[in-house]
């Protein structure tokens, strides 16, 4: 720009401020303040509110997470006292109460044995639950320790480590748990062992992920550059990050857990005699269907209570704790 | 393409190797073969041995290794135990087919209903018929196969007599496995596409082609569905999983003679080589399939091509 421009530039400028000049036409009392006061703007009217306080409210506005949050509380009630509310055992044999119909003295009728099916079921359901749980926390410990060194190690360990994973991925799930069962007998804690042998694979993928992710964020180089140590970078902001993935994932694990364990006693590879899990109790159930159809109904009726309970729920914490993975 | 392409057979080719290893060696592990020494204490040393060379047995464990290998290379999977004198691929082709039946009849089935119910969900976001299908989504997913089919074969079969209980006689014995088998891929196929579709009809370019005066029928068609069908393919991996471990109950509960109830019986009578040559089955199966998904994914979306090609 040449000089005599930059001139006229500037002119024209103070020109157009002379033009949108008002202050001949209003004098500073001719205003006051109405509305917006500094300390009522700056004032916090909410509550502050925690990231899980935040998602506790969202999820209690969905009708069928709660729904399904009460239902679950009230069948892992009676799974702890259900066993102990008659005065009967679950091994307690009696043959000539043999295929009772529920009555006042057998809630739920009795089995081929005799045995309660009350009482049986809420140990049945007891077991199922504790398999399913137990199996979903060690996958929880597997997959987050493996997915995260994969993603914060990264270079040739995380190469190698995939390469394992991709495998694993490879194999039909159910019938490596098929065979390891075949090989280490049935019960309670080989089942939970063949699950968590495949099942932690899932978890280790999601958190190396978000892990991956998150390493490239700007928050993050953020944090790094104003010095913060490993540790915190993990406690602060790898953690809660991360968080509610793994919440989410270990929701949708349990009830597929709670599933392959009644498969497996489904076809005959479950808890032995006399122990029951729902699946057992299913089986049972399924091969006395045509005269006694009770015994089929209410295990099934538990199991599909649990299996949609936990579902819903798990449908409710994705919302609640990322609405952005919200579908 | 052709890079990634080898790359990917080349891992198929080690997953294989790995599953066929551990296979044999976790038969070789467990107890209670129709062989072992104890149950065949009443035959002479002789007749013993001459037992073994007939299976192989005789040799030490890595010769029987070796062959194993060899054979399956040559698709040979073994005498099964069982079924004295019948080879384990001949068990597994004869009885493919009703397997293959209801699979094929499973997903047509689920698929076509699926799409259905997850295109009237999303034109009928948040009515009675969305919570409808949101509601079967749930359940399909929820209910146990072997419960649903339970119930159904007890209530459509044994009460109301309208259709066969079980086995496989005619037509007929293969609608209700096909409805218990295919629940599972209604509810994958119909909550999948309510979801997809919901994002595709926010896109500009379906407002662009409403603007342009399309009829509601020709933006349904041109645009929205064949948007939402491409990541569908990405489900199909699932599908093939509930479709393989549903056939092993459900054919077991309406005693049809398929493979899955191939598999279950075997486990019961230790039917090792049975058991081996199924799971190698299954997996190569399994493995195939992913590839096909994958290989069709990036034919049906070029996006994902172009970015295959760069990386």
């Amino acid at each position: 720009m040449t000089n005599s421009t930059l001139e006229k530039y500037e002119k024209t400028n103070i020109e157009k401020n002379e033009m949108n000049n008002f202050d001949h036409l209003f004098k500073e009392d001719s205003f006051k303040v109405v509305g917006a006061k500094k300390d009522s703007q700056d004032a916090i009217t909410r509550p502050y509110v925690g990231i899980f306080k935040e998602s506790w409210l969202r999820l209690t506005k969905n009708k069928g997470a709660v729904v399904s949050l009460v239902v679950l509380s009230i069948l892992i009630i009676l799974a702890l006292i259900g066993p102990y509310m008659n005065e009967y055992t679950y091994d307690e044999t009696n043959y000539e109460k043999a295929f009772q119909e529920p009555n006042s003295e057998h809630w739920f009728g009795t089995d081929k044995f005799g045995r309660d099916q009350w009482t049986r079921i809420w140990e049945g359901t007891r077991i199922s639950l504790y398999i399913a749980l137990l199996a979903t926390v060690l996958d929880l410990v597997i997959g987050v320790l493996y997915g995260s060194i994969s993603a914060l190690v990264g270079g040739k360990v995380d190469n190698v480590m995939q390469r394992i994973i991709e495998v694993l991925v490879g194999i039909p799930n159910l019938i490596l748990i098929i065979l390891l069962i075949m090989l280490l007998k049935p019960g309670i804690f080989t089942i939970t062992v063949a699950m968590v042998i495949t099942g932690w694979v899932n978890m280790a993928r999601l958190v190396r992920s978000q892990v991956f992710k998150l390493k490239n964020q700007e928050f993050i180089l953020a944090s790094k550059a104003l010095g913060a140590s490993n540790s915190r970078l993990i406690k602060e902001h790898f953690i809660p990050n991360t968080l509610g993935l793994i919440i989410v994932n270990m929701m949708f694990t349990i009830p597929s857990a709670i599933f392959t364990e009644a498969f497996l006693s489904f076809i005959g590879l479950g808890l032995q005699e006399p122990l029951a899990s729902l699946g057992v109790l299913i089986n049972d159930g399924f091969k006395a269907m045509r005269n006694n159809f009770y015994l089929l109904l209410y295990p099934a009726g538990v199991i599909v209570g649990l299996m949609v309970c936990f579902n819903l729920l798990a449908d409710g914490l994705r919302d609640a704790l990322d609405p952005k993975m919200r579908k | 393409m052709k890079k990634f392409l080898a790359v990917r057979i080349f891992n198929i080719l080690v997953t294989l190797f790995v599953i066929a290893t551990v296979t044999f060696f976790l038969m070789k592990l467990l107890p209670g073969s129709p062989f072992d020494e104890e149950k065949l204490a009443d035959l002479s040393d002789e007749a013993r041995m001459e037992f073994y060379a007939r299976y192989g047995l005789d040799q030490p464990v890595y010769v029987q290794y070796a062959k194993y290998m060899g054979n399956l290379v040559q698709g040979d999977l073994g005498i099964s135990y069982y079924y004295k004198g019948q080879k384990v691929e001949s068990l597994i082709s004869g009885r493919i087919g009703p397997s293959a039946l209801l699979g094929v009849q499973a997903t047509i089935l689920g698929v076509s209903i699926g799409l259905i119910l997850g295109m009237i969900a999303a034109f009928r976001h948040n009515t009675a018929w969305d919570f409808f299908t949101m509601f079967i989504a749930v359940i399909g997913v929820a209910i146990p196969n072997f419960v649903f089919a339970a119930l159904l074969q007890y209530y459509v079969g044994l009460k109301w007599g309208i259709l066969p209980v079980a086995f496989w006689e005619s037509y007929d014995s293969s609608i209700l496995p096909t409805i218990a088998l295919s629940m599972m891929v209604i509810a994958l196929i119909a909550r999948f596409m309510r979801n997809e579709m919901l994002e595709v009809l926010q896109q500009d370019y379906i407002l662009t082609a409403r603007s342009k005066g399309l009829s509601q029928m020709k933006v349904i068609i041109r645009h929205t569905l064949r948007n939402s069908m491409i990541p569908i393919l990405t489900i199909l991996g699932p599908i093939v999983v509930s479709l393989l471990t549903g056939s092993l109950v459900i054919e077991n509960i309406f005693g049809i003679p398929g493979i899955g109830s191939l598999f279950v019986d075997s486990i019961k009578v230790n039917d090792y080589t049975t058991i081996m040559g199924l799971t190698i089955f299954y997996s190569t199966f399994y493995i195939l399939t992913v590839l096909v998904v994958d290989l069709l994914y990036g034919i049906v979306d070029p996006r994902i091509r172009i970015a295959g090609s760069k990386g």
